[in-house]
């Protein structure tokens, strides 16, 4: 049994975060690049010369790829996970991603990118492989045990994908944890445990409405509800849609048949509503192919009125929620403001409205930054579930069912078995028997949803009971248990109560891989065995050295070599000719610990350099123009904003 | 008589082998976790079938037990113990919810008892006339009439005051009607709780009928609630 640490992540639709307990406090783990967000973009490098699978990259890099190589590049995956066939083709209207020619209807959707085909999960394996290379290198050991937060309203097959995306990345999912529960277990940790709050989770694809009761270290959800199709995607789309129908009718020019156009667009509608959180108005500047420039002002009030549908769609799931938990707006004490579209001003009127907090003296809680806290929570949780950790032996997480759980019945109507908002784990036992005399089999379908047939509602799975012993119609007694575990996955198990029997059961999931075809998507990696992940170390550590003795090769030619005294100098060589012999050898600590060595001994060298630099720097540039290069280093990166296509 | 877990009781600790009572969540020798007990809902509580109950006690019990046998706490334990966390905590929190919902509880006691219940989920008995209250089958009648009205004036896109007022009125009617048939309920409640086997015989009788009359209002109630608020 692995004993190594339990990472929290959140797996977004716009931005993946890694993080883990320091203690006492959550923290984000950054990447190579020093970032604490890694974007949901997965791309395809060019096909190798020569054949051979070509290399999958992931985050800023791949974003990269975005202008360049659209058809190679897949983000916003998140919409598409546990989705059915005519779902994803609705979804990706919008999207320049398509489904792979030869899908047939049953399977799960593939995704064409570039000359191969994926499964959501596998895009999304990629991501978490990417945070769990992270984390590894971060804390210099392997990580194999997870949390990965989930949106609450995601439904059975949603948490099924995400969990299958984990094993498919070489993570045990510990637990899937509900995103606003995260961020309430995140802003819980240090406060007076008690009292009624709301989290309003608006994110890049999904809207999240959550209301816990706190006492003691508890975190009891009361209600959630939501909207899994619902979020600053959508606001993107308003504005891309605007522009594109703009350029058309102004111009002539329909981009929407020039994928990697239709991305540069996207990208300026992206920063026009970042722009419009802070100012009064933004503006469209953009050039066409064909010359002409397609220049528009957005004034914020016309933003405003342009969204309101879309912010006016999360008041719904916030009232039902409130009226689940039996409270009114009043007698919620906090709200909890979560994911980056909750920068937008008009959503922080909106929730302040519905929960009535100026009145009241209050406002939205905003201290920790939105586009984190659910990974910081989903860290409190993994704390939690490793056990052993004084800063989280007093809380536990008590979470619900966001939709409730139903058998067809005769003539299509649901039997409701078990109800919405129920505490999981949560389970119901219910009785069949068969209609036909020496009816060996009986099909049972199993639905997700709130409405009274199942047509309505999401088809979740087909049970069929088998080996049920031959007798007359009626007298066969199949008990058949449904248990919601603690990730919101459905378990069945069924026995015959005449005969003692255990009856066999086949699932057929209405969406969703086979344990076998997960089996055979864990991404080709050597992330498993621990003399794999030697071998990886091995070779970091030999790039990492690459990198300083290449960089030392040239230090003589440099004028800051010359500021250096004699002896200084020949400590560096030393070093050098010491790294250089080592990185040959087999032992990735003493390479490590001679690119340390080398970096102490040019320590001196590289602060001269860096004095030249910015000497260089200033004198050639005015002070606004540098001023404005390191601002885009300090601020922290918006969740839909840091694209860096040229 | 209802039938909670199906699973096999073991006569000793599955992890010191000492012998215990079956009904335990816990060895008391050891303190590892036992396979679901089982007893009914109340005894998880270390209750007495009852309907009279503490709910502040209800809650804080349910939160002691969540901490001692929620999967979170099993997340690195063996593979048994994870399993009957599970089971143990499905229980727990089955029992809560039903045991904390006055209604549910009165419905889960008497069907504890033998009594024959209707279906809380079956909704298509609604319309059937026999299963109408026989007190309220005038009022019941024009009430339907009034819905129908209403539902078609809706879809022809028209408005009717009267109408409007006619239903809002009904459904406060009803709503007391309601109210009465809670009050009655937690009447027969203490006489069930306290009564010798007779009482209890005859509450449990009369809190059946409470219970059908009962679900057949609020069935009512939501219909004209639903078909005001369209
Ligand atoms: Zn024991």
């Amino acid at each position: 049994m692995s004993e190594g640490r339990v990472v929290g992540i959140d797996l977004g639709t716009t931005n993946s975060l890694v993080a883990y307990m320091e203690g006492a406090a959550p923290v984000v783990i950054p990447g190579v690049d020093g970032s604490n967000l890694v974007p949901s973009v997965v791309a395809l490098d060019p096909l190798p010369e020569g054949g051979g699978r070509p290399t999958v990259t992931v985050g800023n890099s791949a974003r990269r790829a975005l202008i360049e190589t659209p058809e190679r590049v897949i983000y916003s995956v998140k919409r598409l996970m546990g989705r059915g066939l005519s779902e994803v083709q609705s979804e990706l209207k919008l999207f320049p991603f398509r489904l792979a020619d030869d899908v047939e209807a049953g399977e799960v959707p593939r995704i064409q990118l570039g000359e191969l085909k994926f499964t959501p999960p596998e895009i999304s394996a990629y991501v978490l492989r990417q945070l769990k290379r992270n984390a590894e290198r971060f804390f210099g050991a392997p990580v194999t045990q997870a949390v990965i937060t989930v949106p609450a309203y995601f439904n059975d097959a949603q948490r099924q994908a995400t969990k299958d995306a984990g094993r498919m990345a070489g993570l045990e999912v510990l637990r899937l944890v509900n995103e606003p529960t995260a961020a309430a277990l995140a802003y819980g940790l240090d406060r007076a445990n008690v009292g009624t709050i709301a989290v309003y989770d608006l994110g890049g694809g999904t809207f999240d409405i959550s209301i816990l009761k706190l006492r003691d270290g508890i975190f009891e959800v009361q209600s959630t509800n939501g909207d899994t199709h619902l979020g600053g995607d959508d606001i993107d789309n308003l504005l891309l849609t605007i522009a594109l129908d703009e350029i058309y009718s102004e111009h002539g020019v329909d981009l929407r048949a020039h994928p990697s156009a239709v991305q540069a667009v996207r990208k300026a509608a992206i920063d026009a509503k970042i722009k419009l959180s802070t100012e009064q108005a933004a503006q469209f500047d953009i050039e066409l192919p064909n010359g002409d420039r397609y220049q528009r002002e957005i004034p914020r009030a016309v933003f405003e009125q342009l969204i309101e549908p879309v912010l006016e769609r999360t008041a719904g799931p916030c009232k039902q929620a409130m009226t689940d938990a039996g409270l009114t707006p009043d007698q919620i004490d906090a709200v909890v403001m979560v994911g980056g579209s909750t920068r937008i001003p008009a959503v922080r009127q909106l929730v302040d409205d519905l929960f009535q907090l100026a009145p009241r003296g209050k406002k939205p809680h905003i201290e920790l930054h939105p586009d984190e806290v659910v990974a910081l929570g989903a860290a409190v949780q993994a704390d939690i579930l490793a056990g052993a950790s004084t800063a989280t032996e007093e809380m536990l997480l008590l979470d619900v069912t966001p939709l409730s759980l139903g058998i067809e019945a005769l003539g299509g109507t649901v039997a409701r078995i078990i109800q919405r908002n129920s505490t999981i784990p949560a389970s119901a036992t219910e009785h069949f028997t068969t209609g036909v005399d020496g009816q060996t089999n009986v099909a049972i379908h199993v639905v997700q949803g709130e409405r009274e047939l199942a047509a309505d509602c999401r088809s979740l799975a087909r049970f069929d009971l088998k080996g049920i012993p031959p007798m007359s119609a009626g007298l066969p007694r199949i008990e058949v248990r449904f248990l919601i575990d603690a990730d919101g996955i459905l378990q069945v198990s069924a026995r015959e109560q005449r005969s003692g029997k255990a009856a066999q059961i086949e699932v057929k999931p209405t969406y969703g891989l086979s344990d076998e075809q997960v089996e055979s998507m864990i991404l080709e990696s050597f992330d498993h065995a621990e003399e794999d992940f030697a071998k990886r170390l091995l070779i970091e550590a030999r790039n990492e050295a690459e990198t300083i003795l290449s960089a030392v090769e040239r230090a003589p030619e440099s004028p800051a070599w010359q500021q250096l005294t004699g002896e200084e100098q020949a400590a560096v060589s030393a070093a050098r000719d010491r790294l250089a012999a080592v990185k040959l050898g087999e032992d990735a600590a003493a390479i490590r610990d001679a690119t340390l060595a080398l970096d102490q001994a040019t320590r001196r060298f590289a602060e001269l350099m860096m004095e030249a630099a910015v000497t260089t720097a200033i004198r050639g540039k005015t002070m606004d123009a540098a001023g404005e290069e390191m601002g885009d280093e300090v601020t922290a990166p918006h969740p839909m904003a840091p694209a860096e296509f040229k | 008589m209802l039938k909670v877990l199906d699973s096999a009781v073991p006569v000793a600790c599955w992890s010191c082998s000492v012998a215990h009572n079956e009904s335990i969540l816990f060895c008391p020798h050891c303190s590892k976790i036992q396979p679901p007990p089982g007893g009914d809902y109340f005894s998880v509580f270390g209750l007495a079938p009852r309907l009279d109950l503490d709910l502040g006690m209800l809650e804080h019990e349910f939160h002691r037990l969540s901490r001692k046998l929620h999967p979170d706490r099993f997340a690195r334990a063996l593979p048994n113990e994870k399993d009957w966390s599970l089971a143990d905590t499905a229980l727990l929190n089955d029992a809560y919810r039903t045991l904390r919902d006055p209604i549910r509880r009165t419905g889960y006691l008497l069907k504890l008892q033998g009594a024959e219940m209707g279906e809380e989920h079956s909704g298509k008995d609604r319309k059937d006339p026999s299963r109408v209250p026989a007190d309220l089958l005038e009022e019941v009648f024009e009430l339907n009439m009034q819905l129908e009205e209403m539902r078609m004036a809706r879809k022809m896109g028209q408005t009717d005051p009267d109408l409007q007022a006619d239903l809002t009125a009904a459904k406060k009617k009803f709503d007391g009607l309601l109210d009465a048939v809670d009050q009655d309920l937690r009447g027969q409640w203490k006489v069930w709780d306290e009564g010798d086997e007779a009482a209890r015989q005859s509450a449990q009788k009369t809190m059946v009928a409470l219970l059908d009359r009962r679900r057949y209002l609020s069935n009512l109630v939501r219909d004209v609630t639903e078909t005001l608020g369209a």
